[in-house]
């Protein structure tokens, strides 16, 4: 183990169990709060207002106005329990305010007391208080144990989604003054730089340079990863992390090589050199306008016909189904094309076309399970039909590989567990809610390790794979076992003029 | 006429008024409040088509129920379509001559408010007895379970036990209707059934009954999932662009 924690890393267990519950577990657990420096730039103010109820108390009533989601799950929830055991952080944690419902209800009490007949007359039967200094600080703690993977909105009948509500109060709170730091520092380096890591564009070219020489080195192919090259077909818009994080860094070379062999035209933008829009995170349409704009800019500036995400969850989620909404219409590319499309779909294409020749024998040192990202599984969609998200990540898989399983049923697919660092929560200052959020997934991983073999788990998400490079380790795993699905293809593909490509003919002359 | 009977009288039509007037105020909020963004939960259906027919399986068979809890799913599914075809039977008493279905429906309906209570009865134990469930729970869902399961068993008790005279009642609520009132037999258990059921439609538009019309206004189970072929702009999105866009 890397370090050694400050707190009880949850035991694995050789079956799912739901646990008992064991109050205020988490009640110690949030993250440093906005300074004025991160939250002004975006609007919201620097400290804490000194009229914040009433600021509050309104700002909710605008939202309800804003977002029929937000209005109806308020209403609508009859407290069946049916999503009180399906929270990765309830699982890991046994903190019952990590119940999705009772996770809403820190939110819904207010609504009630200010909002409703029942609450302002009898708050004592429907559970309606007021808003006071500690249930401001119970929403800033369990509102950041939210990751908004929207497996709760899975399993309840009236499908009310607890990400939609954490979002709403997390916008409250920015408009107060209590932002989380994390999440309104990397939006206004978006704002400011262009992506998330605040990688100016002479970095981002020496980056890109060295990636040009290793795969030079290792194939004896020239691929290009371009930069701001106008009139390119193809906008690639990638996940910073894809720059130099590992295993990320293995699937852009993964996408260059795709590229570059399908004989794609493209190039990355570093005016919109991120995916990610964490604009989302916060609840903040205007922020996630703004971040989204970027995007649209880049292609008119660029003279691009197509634009195309990398690897990254949440940033697809945003891009496959608020885009268009945000930034559209995009009539000024080509309509051949869905706009925007996934890398996943561009490769599946090639393979199904045939077009990319793989060796899947060079995958052959692991054993490879998936995991289905929370916002691609259950947010957004991949291909023509319904459940593409699941189907074409596993086809390249497949199409790369000799040796997948796939973890229980349970676990993924429309069912699969949030790695415990997404919505806004992969900072070291919510470690210990990372570790045991991600209890459900080590589970599933424990189980096909032991059934049969695994070796590695692939994920198309840059906040999956920096979560599990982290937390793997805690428990007895290794930090190199999460590998990037472009990276499986970059280890398989043989491109034309390379020297696997002339081992290869020796081998078959042979 | 007596007393009672006027009292009930009255309180029949504040109940309806404060229900229907409730409701649809409530409705009307949920249509024309926005849905700025895309939300379906997926995968979801791409076409409308297929959006109604998740909204019908969600609506008949609880398809997300029956994905998360075998128990809570059985309970209220017994209770729910036992309520259905108890409120169903409940027509005979407002037409006359009753419609043949409904009078084909007649001994199903007695039976399911047996269901009906059985399923209530295990939807309150389990929200005694399992501890998470027991944590979310308040006064007022505690207290729903037992309205509805005093309507049902003070229903059952004069349905299968000790009658009552269900000719008076008809003509009591026919009374209703056409404005011609009637008087009730003086019975405290229909008193009491009469009474409750009053409680049930007054506190419906102000309580988590309100999932009733909600569920049909649920962005996650009644968008299609076509973003990328369809641009959706609601109207205050619409200003945000023309004004700084």
């Amino acid at each position: 183990m890397a370090e050694q924690p400050a707190f009880d890393v949850p035991e694995l267990k050789p079956y799912p169990v739901i646990p008992k519950l064991v109050e205020d577990t988490m009640a110690h657990s949030q993250p440093f709060v906005a300074k004025s420096d991160f939250q002004e730039p975006l609007g919201f103010p620097g400290e804490l207002v000194d009229d914040w109820q009433d600021v509050a108390v309104k700002k909710m009533g605008e939202l309800t106005d804003r977002y029929r989601s937000l209005q109806v799950f308020l209403d609508s929830c009859v407290k069946c329990g049916a999503c009180t055991d399906k929270c990765h952080y309830y699982l890991g944690t046994t903190d019952p305010k990590n119940m999705p419902v009772a996770r809403q209800d820190l939110f819904r009490k207010v609504y009630r007391r200010y909002y409703t007949f029942a609450g302002k007359y009898m708050p004592w039967l429907v559970g309606a208080e007021d808003l006071t200094e500690e249930v401001l600080d119970d929403w800033y703690k369990y509102f950041h144990q939210c990751s908004q993977c929207r497996r709760c909105s899975v399993y309840c009948p009236y499908g009310i989604d607890t990400a939609e509500i954490s979002m709403a109060a997390r916008e409250v709170m920015d408009s107060i003054g209590k932002g989380q730091k994390y999440c309104n520092e990397i939006i206004g380096k978006v704002h400011t730089i262009g992506n998330n890591l605040g990688l100016p564009e002479p970095a981002l070219l020496d980056t890109l340079e060295g990636l040009e020489e290793e795969v030079e080195e290792d194939t004896g192919v020239a691929v290009k990863f371009p930069l701001d090259q106008k009139g390119a077909d193809i906008l690639l818009v990638t996940p910073s992390a894809d720059f130099f994080a590992e295993p990320h860094v293995d699937g852009l070379i993964g996408y260059a090589k795709v590229l570059h062999e399908a004989g794609l035209s493209w190039t990355l933008s570093s005016h919109a050199s991120e995916a990610a829009n964490f604009g989302m995170f916060i609840g903040s349409y205007e922020n996630m306008r703004k971040v989204a704009l970027r995007i649209r800019e880049a292609a008119l500036d660029l003279g691009v016909k197509r634009i195309v995400f990398g690897e990254c969850g949440h940033a697809w989620r945003v891009a496959y189904s608020f885009l268009n909404t945000l930034a559209g219409p995009f009539d000024f590319l080509d309509p051949q094309y869905p706009v925007p499309q996934h890398i996943c779909e561009v490769t599946h294409g090639l393979i199904q076309d045939g077009r990319l020749r793989l060796d899947k024998s060079q995958n052959d040192d692991m054993v490879l399970t998936y995991h289905d990202s929370c916002n691609v599984a259950r947010a957004s969609r991949m291909g023509d039909v319904p459940g593409g998200q699941f189907e074409i990540p596993r086809a390249i898989i497949r199409a790369s590989c000799n040796h997948f399983y796939d973890m229980p049923a349970d676990t993924v697919r429309e069912a699969t567990y949030c790695c415990g660092g997404g919505g806004g929560l992969l900072t070291d200052d919510l470690i210990e809610l990372r570790v045991k959020g991600a209890l459900p997934r080590m589970e599933a991983l424990q189980q096909v390790v032991e059934d049969h073999g695994v070796t590695h788990m692939a994920a198309i998400c840059a906040i999956c794979k920096s979560q599990f490079a982290k937390v793997l380790t805690y428990y007895g795993f290794q930090m190199d076992q999460i590998v990037s699905v472009h990276q499986l293809v970059s280890n398989a593909i043989i491109l034309t003029g390379s020297e696997q490509e002339k081992e290869a003919e020796l081998s078959e002359a042979a | 006429m007596d007393a009672a009977s006027l009292a009930l009288t009255f309180l029949y039509y504040g109940a309806t008024l404060v229900l229907v007037l409730g409701l649809a105020l409530r409705i009307r909020r949920y249509a024309t409040v926005p849905a700025p963004l895309k939300i379906p939960t997926t995968p979801a259906p791409t076409s409308r088509t297929g959006v109604v027919l998740r909204m019908i399986r969600e609506l008949t068979l609880f398809e997300s129920l029956f994905k998360s809890n075998k128990w809570i799913w059985l309970f209220g599914w017994m209770f729910h379509f036992g309520l259905l075809l108890v409120l169903l039977r409940h027509l005979r008493y407002f037409t006359d001559p009753v419609w043949g279905w409904v009078a084909f429906l007649q001994p199903y309906g007695k039976y399911a408010s047996l269901m009906m209570v059985i399923g209530l009865l295990g939807l309150w134990f389990r929200r005694l007895a399992v501890d998470r469930v027991r944590y979310i729970s308040a006064l007022s869902d505690h207290l729903m379970l037992a309205l509805l399961i005093a309507i049902g068993a003070t229903g059952i008790a004069m349905t299968f036990a000790v009658g009552t005279d269900v000719v008076a009642v008809k003509a009591f609520f026919l009374g209703l209707m056409w404005f011609d009132w009637q008087t009730l037999p003086s019975d405290p258990l229909l008193y009491s059934h009469l009474i409750l059921v009053a409680l049930l439609m007054l506190v419906f538009p102000f309580s988590k009954l309100l999932h009733a019309p909600g569920v049909f206004f649920s962005p996650t189970r009644n968008q299609a999932d076509n973003p990328r072929e369809h641009r959706h702009v609601s109207a205050w999105a619409l200003k945000l662009e023309k004004g700084n866009g």
